[in-house]
């Protein structure tokens, strides 16, 4: 992640960049002058690199770019959907180096270096991940809005089973949590379906995750 | 959104420094931090990165209890075998609040520090103090269902909505800090969120450019740690009331609540009640409380909550 060149001074911004300097504040090295400058100018702009799906991506953003806006403006990946944009509905769920997090709360630059995998790195209509086809045998939708986020959800809280990681649905915090209807159920309670298919998308993740009852 | 300068500080020391600087903000999980840059409620010009400064371990005290990085997130604190087992009042908390995904980039010191959730706090049209300090209060006279009931003021009734607070604040956390001095600190979790008497938009003890390095646990005290978070759904809201219990086979104990204060709220004489039962311990607790018509309701809530919490532990102790 590298600040992008200044394309010249104007008037205005010298003499915000000889206010700043005026006051005779010492900045560390890694933040530029023009930072205070930026907020009543132009965007500020980044270079990032990061693994999209196993690619490799390199893409100038401006700073506001968000992880999803990232993937679905600049990289039309546009499986992972923004439902509220607040961190709300989980429509934005991608995988982001193993953990399942909501795209629309992070910054495009905070995840330089990162690996991400979105619903289309899971499987494709040729060959599907597990999930996306056990979606499709339980009828997990009706929509279809929520289900990119459910699927990379629902893929993301079984590996978090898998690990010991425990929920607010594990009767015990010291014995290892079980793959039972109650424990999917709380995991998945950050996607939200307007569509009310939530009975389907359990059936659905149940089935691959072999849940007893 | 505003347009911001971004950077990653290569130092805990380079972070302090840098954020001296008006307009200046750290960003951790940025769950909290970027929802309300988005509303036009946060208009940092400089965001310092403090993802990549190795404050993500969680280590064992000297004195035996427990250092946790101001970085380590939601998901992995309330995971650690050792806060299961000696601190579970801390896990349980956790796993109540928010969601999978928000907790797998929640941090602790973020978590301390998120915002109100007073809608009038949200909604930039409307008149608020802790916003726009001396515009007013709109929540005043308006819906007030889940605001404050106790520890509020005349300028802001709002409620710190942190459930991770309430399981600190019982277990007398201190908030480990470096100012951009140099100097370290620690506060403890009783003084860490200030009440907002007349200046509402002050929420704690911080200081300009102050960095969270880390937050310490004493060591384990034992007793049935409990927390149950009551809320207008099963999973994935903030709480109306939340109690967080620590009983003692002698049956003293502590207890913290969340959903009525701008802080977690304890009141140690309150705990000296116990044996007496949730009544007495509530009535105490909740002395000098000003409910409003819509919130009112709080106040048995947290003294039946409490009852309950109090025969469960007695059951698994
Ligand atoms: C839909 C939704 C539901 C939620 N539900 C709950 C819930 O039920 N219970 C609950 O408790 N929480 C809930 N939360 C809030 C969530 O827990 C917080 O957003 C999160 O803990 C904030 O942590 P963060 O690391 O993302 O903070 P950030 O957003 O990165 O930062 C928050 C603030 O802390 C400052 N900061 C961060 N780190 C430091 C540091 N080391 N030193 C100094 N300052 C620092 C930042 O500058 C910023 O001002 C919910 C959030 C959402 C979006
Ligand atoms: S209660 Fe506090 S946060 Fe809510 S509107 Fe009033 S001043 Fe703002
Ligand atoms: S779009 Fe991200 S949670 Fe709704
Ligand atoms: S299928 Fe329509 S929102 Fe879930």
């Amino acid at each position: 992640m590298n600040d992008h060149p200044p394309s010249g001074l104007s008037r205005r911004r010298f003499l915000i960049l000889g206010a700043v300097t005026a006051t005779a504040f010492a900045l560390p090295p890694f933040i530029s002058l023009k930072a205070y400058a930026a907020h009543l100018e132009q965007p500020a702009m980044a270079n990032v690199t990061f693994e999209v799906n196993g690619k490799p991506q390199a893409l100038e953003v401006d700073n506001r770019t968000t992880l999803l806006d990232a993937l679905r403006e600049h990289l039309h990946l546009t499986g992972s959907k923004k439902g509220c944009d607040h961190g709300q509905c989980g429509a934005c769920t991608v995988i982001v180096d193993g953990r399942r997090i909501n795209s629309c709360l992070t910054l495009a630059v905070m995840q330089d270096g990162a690996k991400v995998t979105t619903v289309e790195g899971l499987g494709l209509p040729d060959r599907l991940h597990p999930m996306q086809a056990a979606f499709i045998k339980h009828d997990g939708y009706q929509c279809g809005y929520c289900t990119p986020g459910q699927i990379c959800s629902a893929v993301a809280a079984l590996k978090e089973i898998r690990d010991g990681i425990p929920s607010h649905a594990s009767p015990s915090l010291t014995e290892p949590p079980q793959l039972i209807t109650s424990e999917l159920q709380e995991r998945m309670s950050g996607n939200i379906c307007r569509c009310g298919a939530y009975s389907n998308i359990i059936e659905a993740i149940s089935e691959v995750a072999e849940v007893s009852a | 959104m505003r347009a911001f300068n971004y950077s990653r500080a290569d130092s805990p020391a380079a972070a302090a420094q840098a954020a001296l600087a008006q307009g200046t903000r750290f960003i951790a999980g940025g769950t909290n931090l970027l929802d309300l840059m988005k509303l036009g409620i946060e208009t940092p010009q400089q965001l310092i990165d403090i993802n990549h400064l190795g404050l993500d371990q969680t280590e064992a005290t000297p004195e035996g209890g427990l250092r946790i990085g101001a970085l380590v997130r939601n998901t992995d604190l309330a995971a650690d075998p050792r806060v299961r087992k000696d601190y579970a009042l801390l896990s349980r908390a956790l796993l109540a609040g928010a969601s999978g995904q928000l907790r797998n980039m929640a941090t602790t010191a973020g978590n301390l520090l998120q915002r109100t959730r007073c809608p009038y706090f949200y909604d930039t049209n409307q008149a608020c103090n802790k916003r726009t300090p001396g515009s007013g209060c709109a929540a005043m006279g308006g819906v007030t269902r889940q605001l404050g009931i106790i520890g509020v003021s005349d300028a802001c009734i709002a409620t710190h909505p942190s459930d991770m607070a309430i399981a600190l604040r019982a277990l007398d956390a201190q908030i480990e800090t470096l100012n951009p001095d140099g100097n370290t600190r620690r506060i403890a979790m009783a003084d860490f969120h200030s009440l907002p008497g007349s200046t509402p938009h002050i929420e704690t003890a911080l200081t300009p450019g102050e960095l969270i390095t880390g937050v310490t646990l004493p060591a384990p005290i034992g007793g049935t740690h409990i927390y149950h978070k009551v809320r207008d759904r099963s999973s994935y809201a903030f709480a109306l009331v939340s109690v967080g219990l620590i009983l003692q086979k002698d049956g003293s104990g502590r207890v913290a609540v969340g959903g009525i204060a701008p802080k977690p709220w304890r009141v140690e004489a309150a705990e000296t009640l116990l044996p007496q039962g949730a009544k007495a311990v509530s009535a105490r607790l909740l002395d000098g409380a000003t409910p409003t018509p819509d919130n009112r309701f709080k106040v048995t809530l947290v003294e039946r909550t409490l009852a309950s919490v109090l025969a469960q532990a007695r059951d698994e102790a």
